[in-house]
């Protein structure tokens, strides 16, 4: 239709078209307080993989006290300090602090932060063809309360008294009482405020994300045409300004009763030696307030990781991702019922028994959209042309650990069976699968893939590959075991299983899965290899290396701050043209205008051509 | 002088490693294949995919059916136990086949739809029949699975029936305490405010009931004969389980809950069953409690139903055993107390009428 979209589209644009005031930032404004939203997606990336490393080894050394509890640990003293007995053998409160940090920092710092906080801020401008982030400042903003949440943290990991130790899920009277357990002492506090930061942090990136969507799509970019990634983004973004709120409120609470001596949580203790005054609190109503967070903070942490496999799978099948609108309409019906499923946490809590079976019944229904997903990638992959880059295979592997940890959800949502294991290594083995390692694969899938765009330079593929099935066997090897285990009773969060009969199987079974995590954990470092080697010493990536469709890949090799030199492109179809019948090449980028493609448009097709 | 030399040896496993990762990539840039944006070894990825899949069934097979050392399904001695296992293996046996079905697609397709030269893929953006198909198959199983486990969940849940055995298990940091109701079969009040270091579980003596209730050293309950376990905690959260009894319930400080179940096999059965002439029902602790929350071992007894009335016969109320707080029951209720409690020299009697309490508090 004009002169500028052809230019456009013929990638012809020089970057003497720049409309934009070019001036050179200095390093600390360029790199570290940096609005551009391609350098805070990159720090939230590395942060983010420090702390996967961090959380990787705490659950190293805790498999190894599982798996060999025998085992002399003498040779972490020097890290670990006194937490390491002076016969090697660990601390029992260590134990539970590195279960609880292992958790915490694995959920909100690498699933939540380290991939929403990098896929969302590097990929919403960029494939909606947006200059940056609707708030530059709030995206700063954004990532510095997380370091700053970051810092606490990993203070907290070094006081004397230990860091929080009672579980992830914090709940009291367990967390709010110094006399329960050392690390409800000042290490609980530091969580609590590391975690307040953390929230404002999310909320930041979230108002910025959903802001972003709604009003700097590219003309054209009609929310029909958004790629599915950006779909995700855009609804988890929405899924955590809901919910993290509620969970500022929970944990506000819990502060009030720790230091302020009210009593919402708590009521009838005694506890060392003595009753406390505290009457009328109900630990049940933390529960309730932490899951209306915490499950959706679940689909929170797979969400995105279900967004890039939607756009890898379609462009490395060379075939659109099938059932497009039933796509979004799942992500929207997932996160409808994300907010009303919560309490099938709480099953055996001394809840209503009714109010247990409408939360059972409702939490059943959310299988049927995460069904449909996996059936609709099953299906892409059907008849297609597949080619198997890294970021394909961890995109298969993802499908197929939501698959094995998803079916495993019918069991603990069903509240009967629930009851016997509910807390057991089968809720571990379950939501590892389908959560951890099938979101953490998402984050992985999504780097190997957006890397060269990243970077301006290609990942090593035979370092990938080697990556990917070592990770891919070795997560099946530590968690599918564990469902054996699980259905044998053994409880969770467990120093060691020697003082029960009925736990003194599974030994050599434990010892086998304690070896599979060390593996698993130790081919991580391939990937670190291959990713900060090839930052610097890479091949220099094509402009295009997947040959996908959407629009991050009409940018420069290494996009400045404001992405695209010249004018923003202009969006004509959907991202998801590959191998249509009668088109020269196998894709069809989303800027090209259908009356550039008459040998391929459908009959409604040449009907829009007409008006571009 | 050992461990300088493992290091040694790991920094040069890590030289030769790189070394190899640098002369391969420089191979690859010599061959200049990347012209091709398909990956050399696409077809190998493919194999390998269909390997996996039939090594995970085959291995996954093996373990689920006998090849692992140890048995992971714990024989059930409950009612409702009978009831949640039929429901656990239908549902395992659903989710088992969509298991096996979904993984033969997604790596079968794979292998068999790898890139090919002169392969195009099938353009097939949207089938509203085959989407409505596989979402209204789940729902309708779904729907099934959901149907049956209400209706064992509420049978479970529902109130314990008339004349059940009644027992309360208190959890503490790091262990549990148990009381009978005594000949009278009612447990009496108890109130956190008169916890001590004898009176573990606060009992409140102003309570008639309390006078003949018992703490024992471990719990016994009578095979087929509902058991109700009134459950709390004093300090923090603990979780009553027992995997044989397919059993588990929150202990929640300040909000008393319950479970109620039928064993079905005594411990003895239990022995012969398992063979293992040592067997005992274990009360477990499963919900995190502190540093000593995997030691929370409590042996249960399942008894016959006559040894069991003849164990709770011979039980002495815990009033006996620590007379001293007959001063804190009402002045009134002392005498009534004593005979309950079957003390024959109340030390109240000797002492001037008002005592104050002693040793404890």
């Amino acid at each position: 239709m004009s002169i500028t979209d052809i230019q456009v589209t013929d990638e012809a644009v020089h970057g003497d078209d720049h409309h934009e005031e070019h001036h050179e930032q200095s390093f600390i404004f360029k790199y570290i307080f940096s609005t551009d939203h391609k350098t805070i997606a990159k720090q939230f990336l590395i942060t983010g993989i420090f702390w996967a490393i961090l959380g990787g080894g705490l659950s190293v050394i805790f498999r190894l006290q599982l798996g060999f509890p025998d085992m002399n640990m003498g040779f972490l003293q020097p890290f670990l300090g006194d937490w390491i007995s002076n016969s090697g053998k660990l601390d029992p409160e260590f134990y539970l602090a590195m279960i609880t940090m292992h958790g915490t920092i694995m959920v909100f710092f690498v699933l939540t932060a380290g991939l929403s906080g990098t896929f969302s801020n590097y990929l919403i401008p960029l494939q909606l063809g947006a200059r940056d982030m609707a708030s530059g400042f709030m995206n700063l903003l954004s990532y510095w309360f997380f370091f700053l949440s970051s810092v606490i943290m990993f203070i907290s990991m070094f006081l004397s008294t230990g860091p929080a130790s009672g579980g992830w899920t914090i709940y009291p009277p367990l967390s709010a009482l110094p006399q329960a357990m050392s690390g409800s002492g000042m290490g609980m506090t530091l969580w609590l405020v590391s975690m307040v930061f953390f929230i404002a942090s999310t909320l930041l990136g979230g108002i910025n994300y959903i802001t972003t969507v709604i009003n700097l799509r590219t003309e054209g970019m009609t929310f029909r045409r958004m790629p599915l990634t950006i779909w995700a983004f855009f609804i988890t973004a929405v899924l955590g300004l809901l919910s993290f709120p509620v969970l500022v409120a929970c944990v506000l609470l819990l502060v009030f009763d720790r230091s302020f001596g009210t009593s919402f949580y708590l009521s009838e203790i005694f506890i060392g030696g003595e009753a406390l005054p505290n009457l009328g609190g109900s630990p049940i109503l933390f529960q309730h307030l932490f899951w209306f967070l915490g499950h959706p903070e679940v689909y929170i942490v797979i969400l995105p990781a279900l967004g890039i496999t939607s756009e890898v799978i379609s462009t490395n099948s060379r075939k659109p991702i099938f059932g497009y609108t039933a796509m979004i309409g799942s992500i929207l019906a997932i996160a409808f019922l994300s907010f009303i499923v919560w309490a099938h946490h709480m099953f055996i809590t001394g809840m209503n028994p009714f109010l247990g079976s409408i939360f059972m019944f409702l939490t059943l229904i959310i299988a049927i959209p995460s069904a449909v997903k996996a059936f609709n990638y099953i299906t892409t992959l059907w008849k297609g042309n597949l080619v198997f880059t890294p970021a394909m295979l961890f995109s298969i592997g993802l499908v197929s650990f939501f698959i094995s940890g998803g079916l495993t959800g019918l069991f603990l949502g069903n509240a009967a069976i629930d009851i016997n294991l509910h807390d057991t290594y089968f809720v571990v083995a379950h939501f590892h699968l389908v959560m951890g390692s099938a979101a953490f694969f998402g984050l992985l899938a999504g780097v190997y893939h957006w890397f060269p765009k990243m970077f301006g330079r290609m990942m090593d593929e035979k370092l990938g590959y080697i990556h990917f099935w070592l990770t891919f066997v070795g997560v099946y090897l530590v968690f599918f075991p564990l469902h054996y285990i699980g259905i044998a009773g053994f409880p969770r969060r467990y120093y060691s299983f020697t003082n029960f009969d009925a736990f003194s199987s599974f030994v050599d079974l434990n010892s086998f899965v304690t070896v599979a995590a060390i593996i698993t954990f130790g081919a991580q470092f391939i990937f670190l290899f291959n990713f900060f080697y090839n930052i610097f010493k890479g091949k220099k990536a094509p402009l295009n290396p997947w040959n996908s469709n959407t629009l991050e890949w009409t940018t420069p090799r290494v996009p400045e701050h404001g992405n695209w030199p010249g004018e923003i492109p202009k969006v004509y179809r959907w991202p998801y043209d590959y191998s249509k019948p009668g088109a020269e090449d196998d894709f069809i980028p989303q800027t090209v205008p259908y009356h550039k493609t008459k040998e391929s448009n459908t009959d409604f097709e040449n009907e829009e051509s007409k008006k571009e | 002088m050992l461990n300088t030399i493992i290091i040694i040896a790991a920094i040069l496993i890590l030289v030769i490693l790189f070394a190899i990762f640098r002369v391969s990539s420089l191979v690859d840039v010599i061959k200049g294949d990347s012209s091709t944006k398909i990956p050399s070894s696409n077809g190998t990825q493919a194999n390998l995919l269909l390997l996996f899949l039939i090594a995970g069934l085959v291995g996954g097979g093996y373990y689920s059916f006998g090849g692992l050392e140890d048995d992971f399904v714990l024989p059930v001695a409950s009612k409702h136990g009978v009831i949640t296992d039929t429901l656990f293996w239908w549902t395992m046996a659903i989710t088992g086949v969509v298991f096996i079905v979904t993984h033969i697609f997604l790596f079968g397709f794979s292998w068999k739809y790898q890139h090919r030269k002169n392969q195009v893929a099938y353009f097939y953006p949207h089938n509203n029949k085959l989407e409505m198909i596989w979402t209204i198959i789940p729902a309708i199983v779904l729907a099934a699975l959901v149907f049956t486990g209400w209706k064992a969940w509420m049978d479970i849940t529902r109130e314990s029936p008339e004349g059940s055995e009644v027992i309360e298990i208190m959890g503490y940091q790091y262990a549990w305490s148990v009381r009978y109701p005594g000949a009278d079969n009612v447990l009496g009040d108890y109130d956190y405010l008169k916890i001590d270091a004898t009176n573990q579980m606060g009992i409140d003596f102003s309570d008639r009931a309390s006078f003949d209730d018992f703490i024992p050293r471990e719990i016994h309950v009578p095979k087929g004969k509902p058991v109700r376990f009134n459950i709390r905690a004093r300090d923090v959260i603990h979780s009553v389980y027992q995997p044989h009894f397919r059993l588990q319930m929150n202990a929640v400080p300040g909000m008393p809950t319950q479970f109620w179940f039928e064993p079905t096999k005594t411990t003895e059965e239990m022995r012969t069953e398992t063979k293992n002439p040592d067997f005992q029902y274990e009360l477990v602790c499963n919900k995190i409690c502190g540093q000593g929350h995997f030691a929370m071992r409590y042996i249960i007894v399942v008894d016959e139903l006559e040894d069991y009335k003849e164990w709770f016969k011979s039980q002495e109320p815990w009033l006996k055993q620590n007379a001293d707080y007959l001063t804190e029951v009402p002045a009134k209720l002392r005498e009534a107390a004593s005979i309950a409690a079957g003390i024959e020299n109340p030390a109240y009697l000797d002492a001037p009428n008002g005592l104050t309490i002693s040793g404890s508090k």
